[in-house]
């Protein structure tokens, strides 16, 4: 019963949605407040619909019901608890319906926060945001309907794939959902805009919050993606140019791009038909990752049940929402040339620069995602495209960007004196490479790899420094208190996301130059050493858990007679898959991590065991948090909620002015 | 409207026309290494007779197929009516691998359990379930602790693979037996290789 409960309101979400899809429009477009007032109800209960189907799905996992084919196929009666809730999502279907659920979230929110706006813009955006919505419901409910029974019910479920059984997927898919999604909001005002004619500085300022904050939320997905990977996968890879990992990191890098592009657009006015097309491609990079992962095109080691006819379909739903957008696009982007003018020297070109590189790292990205794809079109054969590839192509584009990154906040808008601004940062650049020499030396690796990443990094840090220190300047006489307060949260926010970029440079350079790694043979009382560690095998003890068998090795990372700390890898056999997995374990430390993972068990009672050695592992995260935490900044900063309040007030005499 | 802003629209429906090619491309079919080997050899205790061993030789000279297949699987129940219609047919000659029976059903904790306990509870529970869903197989196999499939490849039950004359496997499917799968797949497959002898 209550499956088809969650069925019912699904379907009722599914004609809200259309409501919300047409009616707000047509009200815009004839001017008529009572039309336009439907959108906001209508967002809102299609919201408490989707989510109230989402119960009664996750219901039916926690309660085992396996009559419903998901959770047999996902869940099993042994399961804890928390997996049979994050379960919900470890699959095509529910993972569906997530994503509906976030979009949702995203349009309660703009119709929750965004009161000031104009009542036709409003409308408009969320007319965009039904049309999306109605788009992803019906996937979900014609191609891949979670609440589908099996009957008659089966006595025990598949369970869910162990490698999600996880922490780090328990909160992975709907970061990561909800920063795919939040650049529909982005995508709704920009098309907004386009159908009103209405692309200005107000625009830009109204899109900002949201794309940053979206954007945060794709960062932290695609970080605690990442160090699920690396310490679950259990072999201390971090990132592996997966298909499906390619389908989240486009869009982060064109979203990067948008941040960057609304800025100006707000500031200056220029770049206006660059941002539109920003805005709607980073959500159509969202869509095209939905359809790459989904439609089954491409192989991909995160194992998703693919079926050709719901490629067809999302790819259906691609050509509406892309081809119309692009479409408006090509009709609309003449009207917006103009803006403010700029010279060649200024900071609006170091912005350009760096938002072209950043969507050509986009797009090659997506060239060598889809490289394999073209080739098997044409019949050229199969091939895989791997890390080499996108690394060959990466370091080249992200040197400038990472240059340029740091020099063009020295730069003035508008127009300034190109000797000056080089004068201003030559003693740090200087100053960068050497030190990117003398450490590349001191930790005996000095391969261009290695200087170019520390000399980068070091660009980063002693910029960052000299850009703090001078903003100090600027109210000298002022004291300390005073002076930090006239800093604003959103410069605070740009300072804090490019030092996390030096950062999170420093920590792939390391790791990338001087990991160690060892395979060895361990009876009980064995020793290996590694990197100046040595790991003593204490033999290895059952280790069962609810619905898994294990064997867990007890090792001493000792370093000379110190005892650092004891690890226990495990080898686990999930019963209900009888699928082995391997649960690394991990000494994690400032400045490196050790990592051991269990192997197979050979026939003379010894274990295969892999020790890894780490540097700086953790910084490439600790990068991805000041990244994001520069993100909260900016979107928090204070001048969004006065305008807001201006502009509400402002809204509110223009009423009283007509009544 | 000016030509340039149309470009992005045609580099996307570019795209698209790729896209759409790619669907009608099946990435999966990136062989199992198996294919057109020889199947790995084995010899495994019968189902119905469990004194006695069956091994590849027994089939050699007919195009067959070997089925791996558990009670607790849930897609093999899905796909079993199929496997007994066939039978009916006598479309080809199927051997079931019962895969793991004991030891991969979660909601039993088969460690510590000693080996001829966990056989008799495998073969119980195994002819239970032929016994309940109809037997669709020439005869089936014990492969109490999975070495034969790891042999083979499994990863997941069901899977299924089309065996030649002279015992090369020739063909994997993976996941249930689908109607169309039979249909648009198998048969001819099993035609092809009976013409060719």
């Amino acid at each position: 019963m209550i499956p088809e409960l969650g069925h019912f309101a699904l379907i009722l979400a599914l004609v809200l949605s259309l409501v919300q899809a047409v009616v707000p429009l047509v009200g815009a477009q004839r001017n008529s407040m009572a039309l336009m007032a439907v959108g906001r109800p209508a967002a809102q209960g299609q919201f408490f619909f989707i989510v109230f189907s989402y119960v009664c799905l996750t219901w039916a996992f926690i309660q085992s019901d396996f009559s419903v084919q998901l959770a047999a196929s996902n869940s099993h009666s042994a399961t804890p608890i928390m997996y049979k809730i994050t379960g919900v999502w470890g699959n095509h279907e529910g993972s569906l319906l997530l994503w509906a659920m976030s979009l949702s979230l995203w349009t309660v929110a703009v119709t929750v926060f965004s009161r000031h706006l104009p009542d036709a813009f409003l409308a408009r955006v969320l007319g965009v945001l039904g049309m999306v919505s109605a788009g992803f419901i019906s996937f979900t409910l014609v191609t891949s309907n979670p609440f589908e029974r099996l009957l008659p019910a089966v006595a025990e479920g598949r369970d869910l794939n162990p490698l999600l059984q996880d922490p780090g997927m328990i909160i992975h898919p709907p970061l990561l959902y909800m920063g795919y999604v939040g650049f529909s909001v982005a995508f709704a005002f920009a098309i907004a805009a386009l159908m009103s004619g209405r692309l200005d500085a107000a625009w830009a300022r109204w899109s900002r919050p949201w794309t940053t904050i979206a954007w945060v939320f794709l960062t932290a997905g695609i970080a605690v993606g990442s160090g699920w990977a690396y310490y679950e996968l259990g072999w201390g890879g971090w990132w592996f140019w997966d298909p499906v990992e390619n389908a989240s990191f486009m869009p982060w890098l064109l979203g990067t791009a948008l941040i960057h592009s609304l800025a100006v657009t707000e500031k200056r006015g220029a770049f206006r038909s660059w941002t539109v097309l920003l805005a709607i491609g980073a959500f159509s990079l969202s869509l095209l990752g939905t359809f790459l992962v989904r439609s089954g095109v491409i192989t991909s080691v995160h194992a998703f049940a693919t079926d050709p006819k719901r490629g067809l379909y999302i790819l259906a739903l691609l050509v509406i929402v892309i081809g119309a957008s692009l479409l408006l696009y090509a009709m609309r982007a003449s009207k917006l040339t103009g803006g403010g003018s700029f010279a060649f020297v200024s900071r609006e070109t170091a912005l350009l620069g760096n938002n072209v590189l950043l969507t050509v790292a986009s797009a090659s990205v997506l060239l060598g995602t889809l490289y394999p794809l073209f080739l098997d079109a044409l019949n050229l054969g199969k091939i895989s495209v791997g890390p080499p590839y996108f690394e060959a192509v990466f370091v080249p584009l992200m040197t400038p960007v990472v240059v340029l990154m740091m020099f063009g906040p020295f730069l003035r808008w508008k127009d300034d004196d190109l000797v000056a601004a080089v004068r201003k940062v030559a003693p740090a650049f200087v100053a960068s490479v050497l030190i990117g020499f003398g450490s590349a030396w001191a930790v005996d690796h000095v391969t261009w790899r290695t200087v170019l990443g520390l000399t980068l990094a070091a660009w980063v840090v002693l910029a960052s420094v000299q850009l703090l220190a001078g903003r100090f300047k600027e109210r000298a006489g002022a004291s300390v208190g005073a002076r930090l307060r006239s800093i604003t949260a959103a410069w605070w926010g740009m300072w804090l996301a490019h030092l996390g970029v030096g950062v999170f440079i420093i920590g792939v350079t390391m790791v990338g130059s001087l990991d160690q790694h060892l395979d060895v043979k361990m009876k009980e009382g064995q020793h290996a050493e590694l990197a100046g560690y040595t790991f003593v095998f204490r033999g290895a003890v059952d280790a069962d858990g609810p619905n898994y068998d294990a064997a867990r090795g007890i090792i001493e990372l000792r370093r000379g007679e110190r005892l650092l700390d004891t690890l226990t890898p495990e080898k686990r056999v999930y019963r209900a898959q009888g699928m082995p997995m391997t649960e690394a374990s991990l000494d994690i430390g400032v400045f490196r991590d050790v990592y051991v993972s269990l192997g197979e068990q050979l026939a003379d009672g010894a274990w295969i065991v892999s020790l890894y050695y780490k540097p700086f592992i953790s910084w490439i995260w600790l990068g991805c948090v000041l990244m994001g935490l520069g993100g909260v900044f900016a979107a928090a900063d204070r001048r969004y909620r006065r305008l807001a309040a201006r502009e509400a007030a402002a809204a509110g005499q223009r009423v009283a002015a007509s009544a | 409207m000016k030509a340039k802003f149309l470009v992005p629209l045609l580099l996307f429906f570019g795209l698209v026309g790729f896209l759409a090619f790619g669907l009608t491309l099946d990435p999966r079919e990136v062989p199992s290494p198996l294919i057109d080997k020889p199947a790995p050899q084995f010899s495994l205790a019968r189902l119905d007779q469990p004194a006695q061993s069956f091994s590849l030789k027994e089939m050699q000279g007919q195009v067959w197929m070997l089925n791996v297949w558990a009670s607790w699987c849930v897609a093999c129940r899905q796909e079993h009516p199929l496997l007994v219609q066939m039978a009916k047919q006598k479309i080809v000659p199927v051997v079931g691998l019962n895969y793991k029976e004991v030891r991969g059903d979660g909601a039993i904790n088969a460690r510590g359990m000693a080996l001829e306990a966990e056989t008799a509870m495998a073969i119980e529970r195994a002819r239970r379930w032929l016994t309940d869903h109809g037997d669709p197989y020439v005869l089936s196999v014990l492969d109490i602790d999975g070495r034969v499939g790891i042999d083979f490849g499994v990863y997941g039950v069901p899977e299924t693979f089309l065996i030649d004359q002279n015992g090369r496997i020739r063909y994997k499917h993976i996941g249930p037996i689908t109607p169309e799968a039979l249909k648009d797949v198998l048969i001819p497959k099993i035609e092809e290789l009976r013409r060719a002898s």
